[in-house]
């Protein structure tokens, strides 16, 4: 992760006016590329824009009006009817008492073991690293059926605590990683300074180690908070009661019982499934594209 | 120094929480998993040992090879789409909108954050038929070109498309992100001496440009690789595998051989095989980076 993420000059200050005095010549050379552009911004944003518009459309004009037409009275009671009729207020409930306490628990979990195997020196600690990127590795459907068996047995199937683990667990690779990243890459000679001062390994850690990764904390946890609000697998496998369900694969169930003749309430409930991850993303982009980009370098 | 720094105590209290959870959630049953392949079964109907019969009826599954062509075709071809688009908007970002770019990068990265669940409810609107006609169809109806209405996802052939289209769609912007990243990591003199020396446009890019960009490229290809061979949600939610088993990847083939046929160890023995398959991916595409000196 080439020395922090410096290495990415995302401004968002455009270029100053540098166009005033462009010959039309050359504005039309560049209209097909400006074209092309609005193309690709198109097709990008357009779907996201289509479902929040349909969200708001009454049942009357799904089958009155063309499906692009935009929405004639914004029928906000498709919102209340997903989150009610449609259980979306459960199933949200559910995503984030598991995601939170997965979230807390990757960040110090991982922040500590990434300090104990990238500051401290033992003699397994390469060997624990490495135990640690076969989790990066291997494909999560391997250990499903062993984690499904266990829960079964502990009574843990269709709890939350059984989602938290696993989220956890499988968070802690990257996690560990992304910030033994960061510990490396700053000067140990402040931390033996400390040392040589008098500093205990505790307070090193809070006062010294801490501080110095708290951009990357965050950073680590919008991306661990993506994983595990969009997880389907997990959630799906170990949760059957429809009361437990988390809100991607509640939507899984939702779309197929109840919404294929109610486009409304079906859209709204589409919505409220991409709000969370829209909102965090349009206040954090910036942070969110960094950290997502250094993860895939690291893993 | 080497007291503070090496105090086992205070070893065992940073790493050893973690440690514990990762090899009991993660690491034990990754073996457990191994054990599981000898096995028939499950936790309700209990198990009995079976030695190599999983391996043998894998190698007689004609399902189990027809999940496994789809599910490669389908990597190969979307990993291919996705670093190929990520490619063309990165060159797109870096030479045409240069510093102006950062709006439409953030954009064209939103569809990356979204669930995958929800863009495939989303996709499956889209393209439906009934109840009534999705987007898509309401358009060419619009269109008066009747003849291509259809139902998209019902159908082995289209799906495959718009399956592929879809987690192209979602994927491109990261990877452009990401291409974007070594873009500008290479040196602006290093494009300079390349342009005094006549390269231009296509040859610049193809003689300077990509070359430099290789490692990077491969990284985004083993990314994208790992990851489509992986593919659970979009499929799971779109299709749900189907028409009968047409868009059936091994990681839904083993959902449902363990889920709704009960049937652990031969679950087991498709998710092994998925492992493999990851990892025969892995290193071939690191032994060709090396042989190309990429």
């Amino acid at each position: 992760m080439n020395g922090g993420t410096k290495t990415m000059h995302t401004t968002a200050t455009p270029a100053p006016a540098r166009t005033t005095r462009v010959p039309a010549l050359h504005v039309l050379q560049r209209l097909p590329v400006t074209l092309l552009v609005l193309l690709v911004v198109f097709v990008a944003v357009y779907p996201v824009v289509w479902i929040f518009l349909s969200s708001l459309k009454s049942s009357v004009e799904f089958s009155s009006s063309p499906m692009w037409a935009l929405p004639q009275a914004l029928a906000w009671d498709n919102y209340a009817r997903a989150w009610t009729e449609g259980h979306m207020s459960r199933y949200f409930l559910n995503s984030v008492l598991a995601v939170i306490p997965s979230l807390a628990l990757v960040i110090v979990l991982g922040v500590m073991a990434a300090f104990g195997l990238e500051i401290m020196r033992w003699r397994l600690s390469n060997v624990a690293s490495l135990v640690f990127l076969i989790g990066i590795m291997v494909p999560i459907q391997i250990v499903i059926l062993p984690l499904f068996t266990v829960y079964f047995k502990v009574h843990l199937l269709d709890t939350r605590l059984a989602l938290i683990l696993t989220y956890t667990a499988f968070g802690l690779p990257l996690v560990v990683f992304f910030l033994a990243g960061y510990f490396k890459t700053f000067a140990r000679e402040i931390i033996e300074a400390a040392i040589v001062d008098g500093a205990n390994i505790y307070q090193v850690f809070f006062r010294i180690a801490l501080p110095m990764v708290m951009n990357a904390l965050v950073t680590v946890a919008l991306v661990q908070f993506f994983f595990m609000w969009n997880d389907l697998l997990v959630s799906l496998t170990f949760t059957q009661d429809p009361d437990m369900r988390t809100i991607q694969s509640g939507l899984l169930a939702f779309t197929g019982q109840y919404g294929q003749r109610e486009w409304g309430p079906t859209f709204a409930s589409i919505a409220l499934a991409v709000a969370p991850t829209v909102l965090v993303y349009l206040l954090l982009n910036q942070m969110v594209m960094k950290g997502m980009a250094a993860g895939a370098v690291k893993g | 120094m080497n007291r503070v720094l090496s105090d086992w105590r205070a070893i065992l209290v940073f790493v050893g929480p973690a440690l514990l959870l990762y090899t009991g959630i993660v690491l034990i049953p990754i073996l457990w998993s191994l054990g599981l392949t000898t096995y028939e079964g499950s936790p309700i109907t209990g198990f009995h040992r079976v030695g190599a019969a999983n391996f043998v009826r894998l190698l007689h599954d004609a399902t189990f090879f027809k999940a496994l062509w789809f599910g490669t075709r389908y990597a190969v071809f979307v990993s291919a789409g996705q670093v190929i688009f990520g490619l063309l908007l990165a060159l797109m970002y870096a030479f045409y909108l240069k510093k102006t770019s950062a709006l439409v990068r953030t954009l064209v990265f939103l569809p990356v954050v979204l669930p995958t669940v929800a863009v495939a409810q989303m996709v499956s609107k889209l393209f439906a038929i009934v109840p009534q006609y999705g987007l898509v169809n309401s358009a060419l109806h619009a269109l008066h070109l009747d003849s291509l209405v259809q139902a998209w996802l019902g159908q082995g052939g289209t799906a495959f498309w718009i399956i592929a289209a879809m987690d192209i769609w979602k994927a491109m912007g990261f990877y452009a992100i990401l291409l974007y990243t070594g873009l500008v990591d290479i040196p602006e003199e290093t494009i300079e001496a390349a342009r005094l020396d006549g390269a231009q446009g296509w040859s610049l890019a193809r003689f300077v440009v990509l070359p430099l960009l290789a490692p990077i490229t491969v990284a985004s290809l083993i990314f994208s690789l790992n990851g489509t061979l992986k593919v659970f949600d979009s499929i799971m939610a779109l299709t749900g595998g189907g028409p009968g088993n047409a868009t059936t990847p091994l990681t839904l083939l083993f959902y449902k051989t363990s889920f709704t046929y009960s049937e652990y160890g031969y679950g087991s023995t498709l998710a092994l095989t998925l492992a493999v398959q990851c990892l025969i991916v892995t290193l071939l595409i690191f032994w060709r980076a090396r042989r190309s000196g990429a």
